[in-house]
């Protein structure tokens, strides 16, 4: 079972939403992690670069997949997770004490479009 | 079909082919074993109207000895000629191990080295080659090799744009080989970037011209020659921080013999360098299999395209080697993978990698000083009969050199080829390419410039 | 196979060498070219001897296995018997000396040559012409790919900007496609893994330049609905493409062109037996049928009237594809085994190349879990063990086999299965070698059951174990750094 924190947002591509004064902290779930197996690299965009909702902003690769990150909204990069750079793996010790961007967001309205943590569940159980 | 024996000679169906070693009695057996009653079984699924009825329009089979007599009756319909033109193929020496070890059936027939466990020997060397061609090229790292040389200019272009996101034009210095900027501008017409030619200026790239198309912000990169279609060493001083400076990228097109003596792309401050490799002893073999190379700075490297080895550890602990960085690559991310190349020119980097071991750095300058010398004797030779001009005054050439004829260029070619010299490559204009390399004697260049001297003006 | 741990780098010594060259008898030294356009230092190449030379690469050669040391069941690849003939004529100096851009007088052989095999191709393919230049697989798609965009735009149809291609297509097919500026729309497989036909027929429309079809599809099964796609696809106006990378299955028996397909490629290294070479090079000459023949790359082989031959270019090219006329040494390679073929042999090829795998797949299917039971073609893909303990993947079944001396199929593709094993024997290896492979998967089915862990730690014979291919793409080192 993958694990499912409280409190976050949640997109249908797999990636999380930590919202904190018009702040978004954007990562992948525990489900994306496990389907990747070993995370090797994670292509992140740079600060000051925009993203849109749904629109592609970055890749995880693991050694034998790669899979394409869209932004759960609208934005502009604050901030990158560098440690990432070094240590990709750490998504997979922690989905979500590690995140991937910040954005400042541009679209309040997008997060009614994404899914609670009881929503997300749902959504797992029926992917499977 | 040309060897057809004209009356079909009826060999016995029965008779066993040395390839296949199927038995009557194996094919009842795994006829059997699939539950088939016959042969036909096999395509029951195929629609009739397509099984193939008739009879194929082939030469009857032919034993080894009437193969071999094929290929003289070929070989006696070619003329070999001493070679003194270049233009992207050369007529370099190569040691007598190279094509030994080349041929070894472990490396010969081996697959891409996907099982990494049986798979020591291809990728062992293929991390030499990539260490030697980083070296050459003054770069970081290097992929596995590439088709050839225009073909590495084209992925370089499509890997320009990939670097350098929002950008949608590429620049080519009309210095480069003819070769390179009609593949470059085939794959552009298709991929659907813009491409611009910019105009040689006294037989040199533009280099003002190429920054002056820079303000428009639309530039991912240029690629201009370290030695270009005329044989002269281009000076790019100031040209890479030009293009940093808009954002946009450097690569430089290279014969990697000569960059064993020639500033690297490297030390140009270049970005990327890309070039033909059969410089470095591949027999010229009408033109292939040659061997492209694509070497990069390391913050490029996830944009690489093609095979790519790493080092790394087994179980044990014990030094390994495998394909790396593959989620870059088309069979893990199909239509967003950086090209559509899934393989290389593998033996040919194996080819380049015993010779450059050879060889050495020593003997890297010593291919070089010899052409050298070779090329700069003719050219004064040539100078001398009266029949030529400076094409570019006193700019400074390798084995490679351009002059314009007095002579009109296809007569010129034509009484070469009567003497058994292959030479003077018409660029147009009235200018002609020679190209020396150390397997010219000074005996063939002075006989090359007799010959050359009898021609009436 | 043994393991040998040096790199060249570290056999060197400085004063060593490993050539000859005739002493300089010029004046000119390599001071006459200006400093600035000189390199600061001599690369870093090995300085190493001969007889170290010869020693080194013999040793690494130990380390690999190829179709000369056993078999290589590897699908989608082709792995048959490289004959040594086919060398011999390679290496042979009436070819090896000629530069590309000699006077077609002086070429007349090679030109003849390369027009000879363009010829037998069509014959057994059914197209109608052929060019030789692309260098590889993936690069015919790309030069297939090209054709047909510029037979859309020579007609002034530019919004053609899809391609179709199945879901169960080699990546390479998208990536081409990518590459080629097309835009990539999939088709899906029935349950039965061949095209759905019924998915087909909305995607056509008059924004579809044409369909990328491989047949048989990588699952080894005949497209029988062939005709109706190719119906559908011109009616709609797009062309068809055939990717030649199972042309093995259809050698002597089945030819592209009678089925409707418009351009295709074949792989010379995997249906006219040159080598695989450790990933190249090889060859992908492009056929097309008679109203795409004025596409074709250039510079092309034409004939004159005197009966010989001249460079061409077709009025309606897609364009220069490759710096000279490709791979001509494979060229040779592949033409030395359409001879020892002949007109009598080819219609072996492919029916025992399907026998073969038919007979693997029929001695394994209790074991291995086999989807689509219906008689394959030339390869054929089992979902893993029939019977797998919890965690033994069929990676491990694969790395276990190669402790049994054989190569590992291809694995993890297609990806409509999570545990693909792809099996393609070619008609090359006799019955006796089917039958020991059979006996080897057997006896791995039997340890996945009894002794998983045994399967799990795998290979255990071979010169290395398995590498950390995670340690390697985390912190990549792409070349040999000398140890301070």
């Amino acid at each position: 079972m993958s694990k499912i924190a409280d409190g976050l947002l949640y997109s249908e591509s797999h990636e999380w939403v930590k919202m904190e004064n018009g702040i978004a902290t954007v990562g992948i779930t525990d489900f994306a992690q496990k389907s990747m197996g070993n995370i090797v690299y994670v292509d992140m965009p740079e600060p000051d670069d925009e993203v849109s909702q749904n629109e592609e902003f970055g890749a995880v690769e693991s050694v034998k997949a790669a899979s394409d990150l869209y932004s759960p909204v609208s934005g502009v990069v604050t901030e990158v997770n560098e440690a990432l750079d070094d240590e990709p793996g750490l998504l997979n010790k922690d989905a979500y004490a590690n995140w991937i961007i910040k954005v400042k967001i541009s679209e309040p309205a997008e997060l009614e479009t994404l899914m609670d943590a009881a929503a997300y569940t749902d959504f797992l159980a029926k992917e499977a | 079909m040309l060897p057809h024996t004209l009356i079909f000679l009826p060999r016995r169906p029965e008779m066993a082919f040395a390839y296949f070693p199927h038995t009557d009695e194996d094919v009842k057996k795994m006829l059997g074993k699939a539950g088939l009653s016959s042969m036909d079984g096999l395509y029951a699924d195929v629609p009739e109207k397509f099984l193939f009825k008739g009879e194929f329009d082939l030469p009857d089979a032919m034993s080894e000895t009437e193969v071999r007599r094929e290929f003289e009756r070929l070989a006696s319909m070619n003329t070999r000629l001493k070679v003194f033109a270049g233009a992207g193929a050369y007529d370099h020496y190569s040691p007598a191990v190279v094509p030994y070890i080349f041929s070894r059936s472990e490396y010969l027939t081996a697959y891409t080295p996907y099982q990494a466990e049986v798979s020591q020997g291809t990728l062992r060397y293929i991390f030499e080659y990539q260490t030697m061609m980083s070296e050459l090229t003054g770069m970081d790292c290097s992929n596995a090799s590439m088709y050839d040389g225009p073909t590495s200019a084209a992925e370089a272009s499509m890997m320009m744009l990939a670097c350098t996101k929002r950008k949608s034009k590429v620049l080519l210095s009309e210095t480069l080989l003819p070769q390179v900027i009609e593949v470059v501008e085939t794959y552009a017409k298709y991929h659907g970037f813009a491409l611009t030619v910019i105009p040689h200026v006294g037989g040199v790239s533009d280099k003002e011209g190429i920054i002056g198309r820079l303000a428009a912000g639309d530039v991912a990169g240029v690629i201009v020659p370290g030695i270009n279609r005329f044989g002269i060493i281009e000076d790019l001083s100031g040209l890479a921080e030009a293009m940093h400076s808009s954002k946009a990228l450097l690569t430089v097109y290279s014969d990697p013999s000569a960059l064993a003596v020639l500033k690297s792309p490297g030390e140009w401050g270049a970005d990327i360098a890309c070039g033909e490799a059969q410089s470095l002893g591949i027999p010229l073999s009408f033109g292939g299999p040659y061997l492209g190379f694509l070497t990069c700075r390391q913050e490029f490297v996830r944009k690489l395209p093609g095979r790519i080895v790493g080092e790394t550890t087994d179980t044990a602990g014990r030094r390994s080697y495998v394909l790396t960085l593959q989620a870059r690559e088309q069979h893990i991310r199909r239509e967003k993978a950086t090209s559509n190349i899934c393989s290389n020119q593998s033996l040919m980097a194996l080819y380049v990698t015993v010779y450059l071991s050879l060889m050495g750095p020593e003997g890297m300058k010593d291919v070089n000083s010899l052409s050298y010398g070779g090329a700069h004797y003719l050219h004064r030779r040539l100078l001398e009969t009266g029949r030529f001009e400076e094409a570019f005054d006193g700019k400074p050439f390798l084995k490679e050199f351009a002059l314009r004829s007095l002579i009109p260029a296809d007569r010129l070619q034509e009484e070469l080829l009567k003497a058994g010299f292959f030479g003077a490559l018409p660029l147009g204009d009235g200018i002609v390419t020679f190209c020396v390399t150390e397997n010219r004697t000074k005996e063939e260049i002075d006989a090359l410039t007799d010959v050359i001297a009898s021609i009436g003006l | 196979m043994k393991y040998y741990d040096k790199l060249i780098f570290e056999l060197s010594k400085t004063g060593r060498r490993g050539y000859t060259l005739p002493a300089c008898k010029w004046e000119d030294g390599l001071d006459g070219i200006p400093e600035n356009l000189k390199r600061n230092h001599a690369p870093e190449l090995p300085e190493v001897s001969e007889p170290d030379t010869v020693r080194h690469y013999v040793n690494l050669s130990n380390m690999n296995f190829g179709v000369d040391t056993g078999f290589y069941p590897l699908g989608s690849c082709t792995m048959k018997y490289n004959p040594r003939i086919n060398e011999e004529m390679a290496s042979h100096p009436g070819f090896s000396g000629l530069h590309p851009l000699q006077p077609a007088e002086t070429v007349r052989g090679a030109m003849e040559l390369y027009r000879i095999l363009s010829d037998a191709l069509c014959a057994v393919t059914g197209m109608s012409a052929f060019t030789l230049n692309p260098f590889a697989g993936a690069h015919g798609e790309l030069t297939g790919l090209m054709i047909m965009r510029q037979y859309h735009f020579s007609k002034g149809d530019t919004k053609r900007t899809k391609i179709i291609v199945p879901d169960s297509a080699h990546g390479t097919n998208p990536a081409s496609a990518a590459v080629c500026g097309l835009e990539v729309v999939q088709v899906k497989s029935t349950a039965n893994g061949t095209v759905d036909v019924n998915d087909l027929k909305p995607l056509l429309d008059d924004t579809v330049a044409g369909i990328m079809m491989t047949n048989p599809n990588t699952l080894g099964l005949f497209e029988s609905e062939i005709s109706e796609i190719a119906d559908l696809v011109h009616a709609a106006g797009g062309l068809l493409y055939y990717d030649g990378a199972n042309m093995n299955a259809l050698l002597g028996k089945v030819r592209p062109g009678d089925m409707g397909f418009d351009i295709m490629h074949l792989n010379l290294h995997k249906t006219f037996s040159t080598p695989h070479g450790g990933g190249g090079p090889g060859a992908g000459p492009v056929g097309v049928a008679g109203f795409l023949r004025e596409y074709l790359p250039y510079p092309s082989v034409g004939a004159d009237v005197s009966g010989g031959y001249t460079w061409a270019k077709g009025s309606h090219t897609a364009g220069r594809i490759s710096g000279f006329h490709g791979n001509f040494g494979v060229l040779i390679k592949a033409y030395a085994y359409i001879l020892m073929l002949g007109r009598q042999n080819v219609k072996n090829a492919g029916p025992y190349a399907v026998l073969a795998a038919n007979y693997i797949k029929e001695s394994l299917k209790d074991c291995y879990k086999l989807p689509i039971g219906s008689v394959c073609k030339h390869e054929f893909v089992f979902d893993g063990l029939a019977d797998a303990p919890e965690g033994v993947t069929t990676l491990d079944v694969a790395k276990r086999l190669l402790d049994y001396g054989f190569h590992a199929p291809t694995i993890y593709f297609p990806l409509l299965f999570h545990q693909s094993i792809m099996i393609e024997p070619t008609e090359t290896e006799s019955v006796e070698t089917l039958d020991a492979f059979i006996e080897a998967m057997r006896k791995i089915a039997g340890e996945a059951a009894e002794n998983p862990e045994i399967l799990k730690s795998a290979p255990h014979n071979t010169p290395v174990s398995r590498p950390d291919e995670t340690q390697a793409a985390v912190h990549p080192i792409l070349k040999y750094r000398r140890q301070s």
